[in-house]
């Protein structure tokens, strides 16, 4: 692959940065979720690895959550924009070279900023913890470069209308620049006190909000038609997933500080609006489910509907839980608590991860013409990832149940420890599995890349046979 | 080209309108409030002995604690040397960063900016030959930032050499600590609104953070706030025994040991064999040893000193 970074771009086979990005983005996941196992390890047994600075947990919690977020999560993302965004489009992508490079200097980017975090360099901004020179390049070298690509891939394409990935893809890119210019403003300008923690928390926000989510969803939106061979059910729903996420998601961004001392206008906005986020939410989930019509058997028979359907339906806990757990009502029992910690899973592991295997899945095979290697190790995959998480989230959630109780009713706080034990053990386990799936899918796709089948000319990999 | 497709056009002044819109309620309107509050004295206190960044900055890339002021007790005058009621000093010696609210006043609120410019002399301030602040309160019960080596010719130098050593807090370092050692991944320095008064103590309010960076409030409480630890807790012996390994005095805590911050040498100079220690420590919990092997006392310069001084500065 490297040998494409200074190959003239007609030379560069189409898709090539697709699959560059593809395959990062699994090595990313392995690493990411290996780090995450073996933070939950130190929860559970905290003299496990002990002594050593750079293993400690502090070092390395924010490497974990950095890995997956911008390793794995965003470089599928990526991966999915090189393949969707032309074919949707009937034409190529605007520069196959570009890609390759954005690739591969999100790789070098993301490779030195972890190293720093893991050193102890950190701002002490949750999710924006990068040192501000990391910052810096995470924009100009990693999301603006993947931006004018998507943009100028939609500008020249040969069809009329733009499909809705394509929305989500342009916009997406475009904010989630946005969000990294103004949420680091802290770092830039050395804004301190109460602004810097409500932006912090609004670069939180909205990095999941305009960025995670809805580039999930269109992800979603190419997959399932594109599979099923079934239309989009439909395009108006659509229309109100696009401008409700637009309008609604990028407002409660303070919803994540409701104890602190903000501006009570602002926590009381953000919480109605908040509420707001199930308008998308439904309306892409419908969508997805309405699409399926007729197709259900496949969700059973094919390997990526199965991961996107169920990243879908993950959909809907997770809008119940973030449209209410965020209300006044709520938030005051589980804030602060392994509830939180379950539901970002259930974001990012939970629906966004699922939805984007399923695309990986697709997308690597029909780049690469070649078809699954197995099918089996597909579906160990599947079943490793999700009685892992859900393993997960249920010890999780209860954890949280615990905790909220234990803070409203000032139980000791090691009484707490020692009540959330077991499920600091059974997290660590669900975590395991997450990560050993994943281990057997880098191996699965290494094997298809190797010794897949053929996939002839004029046929999509779904129609052929598994063989193994 | 498609782009002059008119719903195109249409589509992205609408996309612009909402996101500029959104922008406007959640980024411009805050801004007016949270801009207009005045510093409160926990805020002058906290951003005096923080100093001027706590996470990455260039004068501290690795956050080992360089350039930070220093919070020393003072008990005597350090010009005249008489004995004085007893007065927290904040000590910027010579190249450490001045804090926020001096070097941008407008941070501290309209009227604590005017205090602390008019009897403060605030904008006398000098990073390169070191300056010391005090929090003081006017008649009428307001507090501003004073320069006390503009208004009473205290030099860095002198008053810490009146405190004394132990009368001196490297509180700043060791807030570093706590952003590079993620103790704000377990602890929240944000007691809340709606519960936590009787155990972990009064919520902050609108005006305590001017200044401060980073927050640090944490998320994902795993342990106690700690937003004002030293208030229930104020014994360095225990702190030293819980930080070097919190099981000994908590067989039940998940925190790490971070007995590492000792650094390689003990109190008198001593090479601390940990190895050792961790034996000694295994067999007593395997029931082998009556009593845990000895903690070592920590050495004057070493990090756990830092961290211990930022905790027992959380009141
Ligand atoms: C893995 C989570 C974790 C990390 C990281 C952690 N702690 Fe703790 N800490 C705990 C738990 C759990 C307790 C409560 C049990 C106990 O007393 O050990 C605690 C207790 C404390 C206490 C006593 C609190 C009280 O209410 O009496 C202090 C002080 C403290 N920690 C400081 C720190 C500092 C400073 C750091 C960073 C160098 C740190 N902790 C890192 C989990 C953690």
């Amino acid at each position: 692959m490297l040998k494409y970074l200074m190959a003239r771009n007609e030379d560069i086979p189409p898709g090539s940065a697709a699959v560059y990005w593809g395959y990062s983005s699994i090595v990313w996941f392995v690493i990411g979720t290996g780090l995450g196992a073996f933070n939950a390890a130190k929860l559970a047994f905290p003299d496990f690895v002990t002594g050593l600075e750079f293993l400690s947990f502090g070092h390395m919690r924010q490497v974990h959550v950095m890995a997956v977020i911008f390793g794995w999560i965003s470089m599928a993302f990526g991966m999915t924009m090189m393949y969707m965004t032309p074919m949707l489009g009937n034409t190529r992508l605007w520069s196959e070279k570009l890609g390759v490079w954005n690739a591969f200097l999100w790789n070098v980017g993301l490779s030195l900023g972890l190293t720093v975090l893991w050193w102890g360099m950190n701002s002490g901004r949750e999710y924006s913890d990068f040192p501000w020179f990391i910052d810096l390049y995470v924009l100009l070298f990693m999301t603006i470069p993947l931006g004018i690509n998507v943009w100028m891939t939609i500008i020249h394409r040969r069809t009329q209308g733009i499909y809705i990935t394509n929305w989500f893809f342009g916009a997406g890119t475009f904010m989630v620049s946005i969000v990294l210019l103004v949420g680091n403003l802290p770092e830039y300008f050395h804004l301190t006190g109460l602004t810097e923690a409500y932006l912090t928390w609004w670069n939180a926000h909205n990095i999941l909000g305009l960025w995670i989510t809805p580039v999930g969803a269109a992800i979603g939106y190419y997959t399932i038609p594109k599979i099923t061979g079934n239309p989009l059910y439909s395009h108006r729903l659509g229309h109100l997933h696009f401008w409700s996420i637009v309008v609604f998601y990028s407002t409660p961004a303070s919803h994540h500080l409701m104890s602190a001392p903000l501006p009570e206008w602002l926590k009381s906005f953000a919480s109605v609006e908040g509420v707001l986020i199930l308008v998308p939410a439904i309306a892409f989930v419908s969508n997805i489910l309405m699409t399926m019509q007729g197709k259900w058997n496949m969700f059973v028979e094919n390997l990526e509907v199965k991961f996107t359907v169920t990243g879908c339906l993950m959909a809907i806990p997770l809008n119940m839980q973030g449209g209410f757990q965020q209300t006044r009502a709520i938030n005051w029992y589980i804030h602060g608590t392994g509830w939180i910690v379950a539901h970002a899973h259930l974001a990012l592991l939970g629906f966004s991860t699922f939805v984007e295997v399923g695309a990986v899945y697709f997308g690597l095979q029909t780049i690469m013409r070649k078809k699954l290697w197995s099918l089996t190790l597909g579906n160990l995959h599947f079943w490793f990832l999700l009685v892992g998480f859900t393993t997960y989230w249920v010890s999780m959630t209860i954890a949280g149940l615990i905790q909220g109780a234990g803070k409203i009713y000032e139980v000791p706080y090691i009484d707490v420890v020692i009540a959330e034990h077991p499920y600091m053990i059974a997290r660590w386990l669900g975590g395991s599995l997450v990560f050993m799936g994943n281990c057997v899918w880098l191996f699965n796709m290494w094997m298809t890349a190797r010794a897949g089948t053929v996939i002839p000319a004029g046929r999509m990999a779904h129609e052929l046979a598994y063989e193994r | 080209m498609n782009m002059n497709f008119r719903e195109y056009k249409l589509g992205s002044r609408f996309f612009a309108l909402a996101l500029g819109l959104s922008m406007c309620i959640t980024l411009f309107m805050p801004s007016f409030d949270i801009g207009s509050v005045n510093a409160t004295n926990i805020a002058m206190d906290k951003q005096l002995w923080a100093g001027h960044e706590s996470g990455f900055s260039l004068d501290d890339p690795l956050l080992l604690g360089w350039h930070k002021p220093l919070k020393v007790l003072l008990k005597a005058d350090p010009v005249s040397g008489q004995p004085m009621d007893a007065t927290y000093a904040y000590v910027y010696e010579k190249g450490t960063p001045l804090p926020n609210g001096v070097l941008h006043p407008d941070n501290l609120g309209s009227v604590a900016k005017r205090l602390s410019i008019d009897k403060g002399h605030i904008l006398e301030s000098n990073k390169n030959t070191g300056t010391v602040f005090l929090v003081k309160m006017d008649d009428q019960k307001r507090y501003y930032i004073e320069n006390a080596s503009a208004t009473l010719g205290w030099t860095p130098e002198g008053v810490l050499k009146t405190a004394g050593d132990e009368n001196t807090q490297h509180a700043a370092a060791g807030k570093s600590l706590f952003v590079r050692e993620g103790c704000w991944w377990c602890h929240t320095l944000l007691p809340e609104q709606t519960q936590d008064w009787q155990v972990f103590g009064a919520p902050p309010m609108l005006g305590d953070f001017n200044g401060e960076s980073p927050t640090a409030f944490g998320s994902d409480r795993k342990a106690p706030d700690i937003l004002h630890v030293a208030s229930r807790n104020s014994s360095k012996e225990w702190m030293m025994l819980h930080f070097f390994n919190p099981r000994l005095v908590q067989p039940h805590s998940i925190m790490p040991r971070f007995d590492y911050l000792w650094g390689p040498v003990d109190a008198n100079g001593q090479k601390i064999d940990f190895a050792k220690w961790r034996t000694e420590y295994n067999e007593y919990r395997e029931g082998k040893r009556i009593t845990p092997p000895e903690v070592p006392t920590y050495a004057r310069n070493s990090e756990i000193r830092n961290l211990i001084d930022f905790v027992m500065n959380l009141k």
